[in-house]
């Protein structure tokens, strides 16, 4: 791919970033006008910025190449990632901007008032936010892989440097603004290459990409391997290699593989007939992700299916970074039409990945066999449409992912950082801000140039999974139980979001090789949510004196509508 | 390999901070060894005990605090069943033998009457009930009897008799702290009502005398001034909440801006920049006005010229920033340190070291009032408001903007 016009869509995507953070306010709201200056964050840019926030690497690539890969039954991403603001909606919106909590911990202190169980929402919220971050600087890393050639940690890096310093810097100052336009940023970055992507396959005869069959080249295609995999074949393959194939090197020679699996070490150049399926590939045993998430997948898909629903309905509402831009909302109403507001937006977003995973599966498919699906989105403007066009649009997509890493990113930096600050580190203050800040990024760094290789949208669903079996079931019975305790808050906690972080570890360890127990720990929101919520019920009943005084009051507080509280005050002065 | 490894601290580090902390928490002093001799190492278990104990009682005679400070105290005493009542009820039965609770309330009415301990053996139809005698020490505080411990042995004890006065008069002790604490909260309650809301004077006085000068020659103005001088009055004398929004605060700000611009007129220069994500912030009710009509009266001392006041509030993660500044006389440090202390009344109005005082009390000492300035340099006023504080909440529904 040409880099000439996508390195400087980056570099300029991230220089608007910083100045739109820096700036935007002094711009926009240096006034002597008290009615415009205090004018509150309408709901509809406040959902701009909350999108922004949330449509991260996951939503910009990962659903795309899993779509390329598997087909049409991951449109389940696109529908929990949105459906989760549902639940959001219904459940917790209101009742949480009216208890007045900025963060998570915040609000397990105001319900609670325990500083144990706040303390330990904090370490979730931490925990979480480095799970959601990694998969951030993994797809930085292959942006710029793709882009132009450079090594794969160069781009997590940069990311972190950048988040890191303007976070620390105190630069995200008009952060609402800043995630808006991100959000617009990314909504045209896909939308006008998605417009000319479907042009092209009209022009090309409109083929209609067939799911429920193996991919096949529709030209002759030579695929480079970039790392050394194993080939998978259910029939036996013709094709010519360069490079070496089971141990043996080959130089343009034609070959006729039988069914089986067999090993193509890294840097052989294999060049597949027109037509000829596209063989599943698997990475070789020196990389220890095991890519075995995707057939245990096939092989228990329903399993799979219920484990990602579950997990991303109910995990959204323990994002750190989205809940604390309910706090910009004025009030419980408010913050409810932000919710609907963000719905239509990240729906109307969520429509576009599917179409080039499809385009991807049609044009791009032995991106599948090389692990590198995530890119699909990345490559398709450049093998679809080609010249000077195909270039320019794929700097627009270049341009429009690496604003997905960076404003995640930073919303996740800020959250977890503010966390660190508050409950772990000495003191508050700037300079804890800034160590904070450092702590926050190094962590989730030093992993992603550790692990490496995780599918972008799988990683993002395990810290889905996590959220939801330990935030869940603190907001939704908090708000809507009153018989809940700490000790109660604290065992579901531990042991719901314990046990997911656990089978999270042991999954991205790659530790039970495959089969039914492995399916279990890569999908763990299936059974640890109910474990989350069971356990949170059974301890609160079985400590009824520990119910903290007040409740009543806090979950009025919760509940009535502003006015009506304001009314009642009056009456009863 | 790397991957196991990364994995691993990706998962397990929240859970070691999480163990680690349990652990300090519960982390046992004993295991600090080298404690000497073994009358030493008793005495410290002791007071170690009594330590443990203290805290709940601190909180004053309740059943939750009943409960936690009931099992330290009766491995205190080593004895099989303590109790511990409040004048009506057990409060909580700690040990063996609790089907004695209501024959212990039947006899307690004596000692509760008199305040002066007893002892008594046990009518008990279980037949191996390990609880046969029990020894009552009144809790009092204030010379008032406001409960019983209650010690239960298998036979009588003479060494239970003492021990039990003794642990009663400790708890005793304890529960006057209690009292002593609440009655220092209600202080400081009292003090924040009492700090709360006095605009000045010489506000009130030289904006009616600005509206009746305006009465003759512009109708008009006159009656604006005086809707914004009701909005303000009416803002600053509301009953309700002890706290405010900040969108509703710089409302108040804007009235009062109005009128003080009627009377200086183009003299004042006021801009703000304020990020809209700190508008919900919840804050004492009138502590940032004071601030700037501080500002207003010290960039218009002294000089004849025109005044600039800048007012910031900007979005610092868990915090919002705001930031008043102007350009006028300034101040000596060293004075305007003995301002603050109390020690020196300021010329007017009560401003600066009541929203000082104010803010201490609600977010501790450190929020307190950051002041830049030196004579003639102006006056640079930051206030860190935390977005989330317990007990902070503002009573009003912000207005829509």
């Amino acid at each position: 791919m040409n880099s000439s016009y996508a390195v400087p869509a980056v570099a300029l995507v991230v220089v608007a970033t910083v100045l739109v953070g820096a700036f935007g306010l002094r711009v926009s709201r240096t006034t002597s006008d008290f009615y415009v200056a205090s004018r509150t964050v309408g709901p509809r840019l406040n959902a701009a910025a909350i999108s922004g926030e949330y449509l991260s690497a996951a939503s910009f690539l990962g659903i795309a190449g899993l779509v390329l890969v598997q087909g049409p039954d991951m449109l389940w991403y696109p529908v929990g990632y949105t459906a989760g603001y549902l639940v959001l909606l219904l459940f917790v919106a209101a009742p949480l901007r009216r208890s007045g909590a900025y963060t998570l911990p915040d609000f397990a202190e105001a319900r609670l008032a325990s500083p144990a169980v706040r303390r330990l929402a904090g370490a979730f919220v931490v925990g979480v936010g480095w799970l959601y971050l990694l998969p951030q600087l993994q797809g930085a890393g292959l942006t710029l892989t793709v882009l132009t050639g450079a090594p794969d940690w160069l781009g997590g890096i940069i990311v972190a440097v950048v988040v890191t310093a303007t976070v620390a810097a105190g630069g995200m100052r008009s952060i609402t603004f800043v995630q808006a336009f991100q959000y617009w940023l990314k909504l045209t970055a896909l939308l006008v290459p998605a417009l000319f992507l479907v042009l092209a396959w009209q022009g090309d005869g409109a083929p209609r990409p067939a799911f429920d069959e193996p991919a096949a080249f529709r030209e002759q295609r030579s695929v480079r391997v970039g790392d050394s995999i194993d080939l998978r074949l259910e029939r036996p393959l013709t094709v010519t290699v360069t490079g070496t194939v089971d141990g043996r090197s080959h130089d343009a020679a034609r070959l006729r593989l039988a069914a089986g699996t067999h090993h193509v070490a890294r840097g052989t150049r294999l060049v597949f007939d027109r037509g000829t399926a596209v063989p599943a590939g698997a990475r070789g045993t020196d990389d220890a992700l095991s890519p075995s998430r995707a057939e245990s997948r096939s092989k228990r898909p329903l399993y799979a299916t219920y484990g990602l629903i579950l997990a991303t309905f109910l995990g959204t509402m323990g994002l750190p970074h989205v809940v604390v831009r309910f706090y910009t909302s004025p009030h419980g109403v408010a913050a409810r039409r932000t919710t609907v507001a963000v719905l239509a937006l990240a729906g109307a977003f969520y429509l576009l990945p599917p179409v080039y995973g499809a385009l991807g599966r049609l044009y791009a498919p032995e991106l599948a066999l090389t692990g590198d699906a995530d890119a699909a989105v990345l490559l398709l403007p450049d093998r679809m449409i080609g010249g000077v066009g195909g270039d320019l649009l794929g700097a627009l997509v270049a341009g429009g992912a690496f604003a997905a890493f960076l404003s995640t990113a930073s919303g996740l930096t800020m959250a977890v950082a503010g966390v660190l600050t508050q409950d772990v580190l000495p003191s508050r203050g700037v300079r804890h801000f800034r160590l904070g800040t450092l702590l926050a990024m190094a962590v989730p760094l030093a992993a992603s140039v550790a692990v490496g290789g995780l599918p972008v949208a799988d990683a993002v669903g395990l810290a889905f999974a996590v959220s939801a079996s330990s935030f869940c079931p603190l907001l939704v019975l908090g708000i809507w139980w009153r018989r809940l305790t700490p000790p109660g808050a604290a065992a579901g906690m531990l042991v719901g979001g314990g046990c997911a972080l656990l089978a999270v570890a042991a999954t991205m360890a790659g530790l039970p090789g495959d089969g039914a127990l492995h399916a279990l720990l890569a999908w763990p929101a299936l059974w640890s949510v109910p474990l989350g919520f069971l356990t949170m019920t059974l301890v609160s009943l079985a400590t009824p004196g520990r119910v903290p005084t007040g409740t009543a009051a806090i979950l009025a507080r919760f509940h009535l509508p502003e006015e009506l509280r304001n009314e009642r005050a009056e009456v009863t002065p | 390999m790397s991957g196991f490894l990364a994995g691993l601290c990706v998962a397990v580090l929240p859970l070691l901070a999480a163990g680690f902390w349990l652990g300090r928490r519960t982390a046992r002093p004993e295991s600090l060894g080298g404690l000497g001799s073994p009358v030493e190492h008793a005495t410290f278990q002791t007071l170690h005990t009594a330590s443990l104990a203290a805290p709940p009682l601190r909180a004053g005679l309740t059943e939750e605090t009943a409960r936690k400070a009931a099992r330290k105290l009766r491995s205190l005493l080593g004895t099989d069943a303590l109790c511990l009542t409040d004048r009506e009820e057990v409060l909580v039965w700690d040990g063996a033998g609790a089907h004695h609770r209501s024959e212990i309330m039947e006899r307690l009415a004596g000692p509760l009457q008199t305040g002066r301990g007893e002892a008594f053996p046990l009518t008990c139809s279980v037949p191996d009930c390990g609880v046969r005698w029990a020894v009552v020490a009144p809790l009092t505080v204030d010379d008032r009897v406001h409960g019983a411990l209650v010690a239960c042995a298998p036979r009588e004890s003479a060494v239970l008799v003492r021990a039990a006065g003794e642990v009663a008069r400790w708890v005793s002790v304890q529960l006057e702290l209690a009292d002593l604490d609440r009655s220092r909260t209600r202080l400081i309650e009292a003090e924040i009502k009492a700090l709360r809301a006095q605009i000045s004077p010489h506000f009130i006085f030289n904006s009616l005398a600005v509206i009746a000068s305006f009465v003759r020659t512009d109708p008009e103005r006159a009656r604006e001034l005086l809707l914004e001088f009701a909005d303000f009055t009416r803002y600053s004398f509301r009953r309700h909440g002890d706290f405010t929004t900040l969108a509703d605060e710089l409302h108040a700000i804007d009235h009062y801006l109005a009128l003080v611009r009627a009377r200086f007129g183009d003299r004042l220069r006021v801009t703000l920049q304020i990020a809209p994500e700190v508008l919900p912030v919840a804050l004492p009710f009138l502590c940032l006005q004071p601030l700037v009509e501080n500002a207003v009266k010290h960039g218009l001392e002294g000089k004849s010229d025109k005044c600039h006041i800048q007012i910031t509030a900007q979005d610092a993660a868990a915090e919002a920033l705001v930031v008043i500044e102007d350009d006028g006389a300034g101040m000596d440090p060293a004075l305007l340190r003995r301002i603050l202390a109390g020690e020196v009344s300021p010329s007017g109005g009560i401003g600066l070291s009541n929203v000082d005082d104010r803010l201490r009390q609600v977010y501790g000492d450190e929020h307190a009032l950051v002041i830049e300035t030196a004579p003639g340099a102006g006056m640079k006023i930051t206030v860190r408001l935390p977005k989330y504080q317990p007990g902070v909440h503002s009573a009003g529904r912000l207005t829509d903007g």
